[in-house]
């Protein structure tokens, strides 16, 4: 389960981040999920990327390369429609495991 | 949707790699700008953006594979790796190939052969609807007229039900008659089968009226083409067979052979003109056996339901028949075998066949497997390596994978163009020149795909075993060198394992495959009960020729004189049907006296013959006891009878036979002048069987074969016989051939097993020598540094011999015996594949230890030559 599971929760990161913030890219992806947690979740590039294309192979977000308020080339990620459906799955079903947890830890 | 994407990455690879470097370049500068902007130094900023990153190669790997996720690339790049390791390797890659070919290649073969006698339905439409009916005794399997015309028109399973059987006839078209094969069949022949004629028309039962009321031929496509050019204008010509005009009135379509896989005809005419065509009518005897009866079931209708409705029928015709049907029960069986006849010993034999075929395969994947797992043994390091850099061990798996499969691949193609070839022959190959005996192995779907499914097999099993070994590699265990655990090389290790399975496999090939050639040879040199070296059979067919049965014995008798004159001709005597020639008469017998005479009183059923008084001297047949035949004993005194000894013991017991009297199924009293030594009359493999002799001239027959004792060979006989006996009746056809010879056909099953289980045999040699160089080879390779070491410390040749060699001949001296003993111990299916076959002949053991022998001698030679030509100084130098 747990492989999965975190696996399915880097999505979710990334897909609820994307749909925050509209376009991208991997750097700010990082940044804002270690920002949005109160520096709880640090995100590993090593992890990023593949998950990114996995996710646009499947659809889920498309990508176009910008050029940053820095003046720098970058690719930025978005959110298709396909990847907003799968946001509302992924959401409900983190939920679900999340309340799940909580009840047993509060039976415990 | 994402398939076309990522086989779009492909083809865009160089592309994508770009981008993806560019994206991690972005990715690098952008932290590194933050970090500028959170107050580092230049250096600090660009170290900690790189450090925060983690490995890019490695990555970068990983986000590839996320794009290409179906692998195709990955796959592409792993069969070019695997084919330039394999090239740098062309000795291995060769044995392996070879090795895979053959396995897989007698794989195919037989599974075509299989296939094409007893899988494939018959070539009609509808094919695997048909089915023959067999009587319940196995080895009994056909049928009278009248029982065929009741079964017909009484049975509700059958679509149509035909009828048919072998016979020769003569045919001419103006010259000299030649004997050729012919299917005599009922009228409704080729409308039950569904044939359409390519050229004219097939007759129907609307052209029988009664006996020889239907004087037809319908030709054989190849019989059409060798004889009349593919003439069309053959339509409506007659032709004389046995002197008799017969109408051509079509050509049955090329794929057409009639039923039988093995017997095809050279023409087809009708069943109700028997009289004509064979001087003699079986349609109005219910007792005389000679038709296979065939037909397709009624769609819904199960063959059980069907053996049923038979069965009926079959105890009505014994309650209205209980003389001739006696006991009659229905069996049905596939067709294309002569009903049971051959498909009895036939599909034991190819399953056996097929067996030893996967075993040589099962002993080439092991081969396969040791070698793989001792090329990816001495690979440890630098998997090592790459395991430590970043490869994942899933990556590793498939590279090596790959090489078995590109072998395997490249091997399974090899075999199955090799046994298209050695189909294509089989197709083409008439094993006996006199009969019409061809098998078409035309390999279809069901042969590619399991040739597909063997290579494919035969590729992943044996790279499993080195997929274990990298699995459980610890890289930095593995990255120290040597080997990994200290204790594995004393123990015995699966590979071990292995290659002793494969040597006794081999031995236990070796060991069939010799029983089968002394078998083979014991065969020819069998009691037959007459002498066939030294002896040439004339075949002469009086019926052929317009003479009448009772003209035969004076004419005989005319030709055996002035035969006996051609110089060098030591004896002669003649015989309606020769013993073992593939045709008997078989009838009931009865002790004398027996007024209800069915089946069921009969004390034996005997093979029976018509004999001159000079056949036994001839044939070389002993009298035991009482008197031979004389010219005087002819139509005008008693009937007489010479039995066998088994025939005597059944009838009389211990009292002596001569001048007691028998009973024939028609009644005749027989009276027994002479007894003579038991033989093999219908087959090599039969029991002992009764047998009886009846004077020529009181039993005339138009059919007869000259037994010639001579010395001279073939060539000189020949053309003074064709001139005496063209100086009596210059139309006779003549076949000559040395007694030998006549005999192929009988021992061609026994051929055919031999050929087969020495091919495997060979085959299990060659695999055992590759499979054993391999493992001794990889073993002194992995020990020759330690060897080098040992030679330096002054270690004895005969040592480092020990160390290098001892576990393959272990292994070998191990394999060989349980081997010898399994084949030993099968020594009664081997029994059952040929004829005379035992294991426990010291020449058999004696042949199996020394080829193995043989074989551990050439595997490692070059290994021990190795081992011993090991320079110490050299070895330490290097790594």
């Amino acid at each position: 389960m747990a492989k999965n599971d975190l696996q399915g929760t880097l999505d979710l990161l990334v897909l609820q981040t994307l749909a925050h913030n509209g376009a991208l890219h991997g750097y700010g992806i990082v940044q804002h999920i270690l920002i949005a947690s109160g520096d709880l979740l640090r995100v590993e590039e090593g992890s990023l990327y593949p998950a990114l294309h996995r996710m646009e192979q499947s659809g889920w977000i498309g990508s176009e390369w910008t050029v940053t308020g820095t003046n720098r080339r970058a690719k930025v990620y978005r959110l298709t429609a396909r990847g907003r459906r799968q946001l509302e799955q992924a959401q409900a079903s983190f939920d679900q495991l999340v309340k799940g947890v909580r009840a047993v830890m509060r039976y415990a | 949707m994402g398939a076309f994407r990522r086989l779009a990455n492909l083809v865009r690879r160089a592309q994508v790699n770009r981008e993806i470097e560019d994206e991690i370049q972005a990715h690098i500068a952008l932290r590194e700008e933050a970090n500028r902007a959170a107050g580092m130094s230049a250096e600090e900023a660009h170290r900690n953006a790189v450090l925060h990153f983690g490995n890019p190669a490695s990555m970068r790997e990983r986000v590839t594979a996320a794009d290409s996720a179906l692998g195709l690339d990955e796959l592409w790049r792993d069969a070019r790796y695997a084919f330039r390791r394999l090239r740098r390797a062309p000795g291995f890659a060769f044995t392996a190939m070879v090795t895979l070919a053959l396995g897989v290649g007698a794989n195919v073969v037989v599974f075509g052969v299989l296939n094409a006698a007893l899988l494939k339905p018959l070539g009609v439409p509808n094919g695997e609807r048909f089915r023959e009916i067999v009587n319940a005794y196995p080895g009994d399997d056909s049928q009278s007229y009248p029982d065929y015309v009741d079964y017909r028109d009484r049975n509700s399973v059958f679509t149509q039900l035909a009828a048919y059987r072998i016979s020769l006839s003569g045919l001419s078209t103006g010259g000299n008659a030649q004997k050729e094969w012919d299917y005599e069949v009922s009228g409704n022949y080729f409308d039950a089968l569904g044939v359409q004629p390519q050229l004219g028309r097939f007759f129907h039962t609307s052209d029988e009226h009664g006996p020889n009321s239907a004087p037809y031929i319908v030709l054989s496509n190849s019989f059409w083409h060798a004889r009349f050019r593919a003439d069309p204008g053959v339509i409506g010509r007659t032709v004389d067979i046995d002197k008799h005009p017969f109408t051509i009135l079509g050509v049955a379509p090329p794929s057409f052979h009639g039923i039988e896989l093995f017997f095809w005809p050279d023409y087809w005419v009708p069943l109700v003109n028997a009289q004509q065509l064979d001087g003699y009518s079986n349609l109005d005897k219910r007792g005389n056996h000679n038709l296979y009866l065939i037909g397709a079931l009624k769609p819904g209708i199960t063959p059980t339901q069907a053996v049923e409705n038979l069965n009926a029928v079959a105890h009505q015709l014994t309650r209205e028949h209980p003389k001739e049907d006696d006991g009659l029960t229905a069996r049905l069986v596939r067709p294309g075998l002569l009903g049971d006849v051959l498909g009895g010993p036939v599909r034991p034999f190819m399953a056996a066949i097929m067996l030893l075929a996967l075993l040589v395969l099962a002993a080439a994947c092991v081969n396969l497997a040791g070698i793989f797992a001792a090329r990816a043994a001495d690979r440890s390091r630098e998997l090592a390596i790459r395991l430590c850099i970043g490869s994942t061990r899933g990556r590793i798996l498939r590279q090596l994978l790959m090489e078995t499969l590109l072998v395997a691949i490249a091997g399974g193609i090899a075999g199955t163009a090799l046994a298209a070839f050695l189909m294509r022959f089989l197709s083409h190959w008439q094993p006996i020149a006199e009969f019409p005996i061809h098998l078409l192995v035309v390999p279809d779907a069901r042969v590619y795909a399991i040739a597909l499914v063997l290579t494919l097999l035969s590729g992943f099993l044996p790279g499993l075993l080195p997929a274990r070994q990298v699995w459980q590699t610890g890289a930095t265990q593995a990255l120290k060198g040597g080997p990994e655990h200290t204790g594995l090389l004393r123990r015995f290790t699966l590979r071990d394992l292995l290659l002793g399975v494969q040597i006794t496999l081999c031995a236990l090939l070796v060991t069939a495959s010799l029983v089968a050639v002394r078998g083979m040879m014991r065969t020819l040199h069998a009691p037959f009960g007459f002498q066939p070296r030294g002896a040439m059979v004339a075949e002469l067919d009086l019926q052929m020729a317009g003479y009448a049965d009772k003209q035969s014995p004076a004419l005989l008798r005319r030709m055996m004189d002035a035969v006996r004159q051609i110089p060098g001709v030591q004896a002669v005597g003649s015989i309606n049907n020769v013993p073992l020639g593939g045709m008997d008469d078989n009838s009931d017998v009865f002790r004398d006296g027996t007024t209800d005479r069915r089946s069921s009183n009969s004390v034996t059923t005997a093979t029976e013959y018509a004999i001159s008084p000079e056949y036994l001297g001839a044939a070389g047949t002993h009298l035991l006891a009482g008197r031979n035949f004389t010219w005087d004993d002819n139509a005008s005194t008693p009937p007489l009878a010479i039995i066998n000894a088994t025939f005597a013991r059944r009838m009389f017991g211990a009292a002596p036979a001569v001048g007691r009297h028998f009973m024939g199924g028609d009644g005749t009293r027989y009276q027994v002048v002479g007894v003579v030594q038991d033989g093999k009359y219908n087959s090599l493999t039969e029991e002992p069987k009764a047998a009886m002799y009846f004077p020529l001239a009181q039993d005339p027959e138009a059919m007869a074969n000259l037994v010639i004792r001579t010395s001279l060979p073939q060539q000189t006989l020949e053309p003074a016989l064709r001139s005496t006996i063209a100086g009596i009746d210059p139309t006779l056809p003549v076949g000559l051939q040395t007694w030998p010879d006549a005999l192929a056909l009988v021992l061609f099953p026994a051929r055919v097993a031999s050929i087969a289980l020495g091919v495997m045999g060979c085959l299990a040699v060659l695999l055992a020598v590759t499979g054993i160089f391999g493992m001794a080879s990889y073993t002194v390779s992995r020990r020759l540094r330690e060897l080098g070491i040992r030679a330096a410390l002054g270690a004895h040749r005969r040592q480092l011999m020990r160390a290098a060699l001892g576990r393959p001949v272990v292994l070998l001296a191990g394999g060989s015996a349980a081997g010898l003993l399994l084949g030993v111990a099968a020594s009664r299916l081997l029994a059952y594949l040929v004829y005379q076959a035992s294991p426990r002949d010291p020449l058999v053991l004696v042949g199996v230890v020394l080829a193995m022998a043989l074989v551990g001698l050439a595997s490692t030679w070059i290994p021990a030559r190795r081992a011993l030509a090991v320079n110490p100084a050299q070895l330490l130098r290097e790594d």
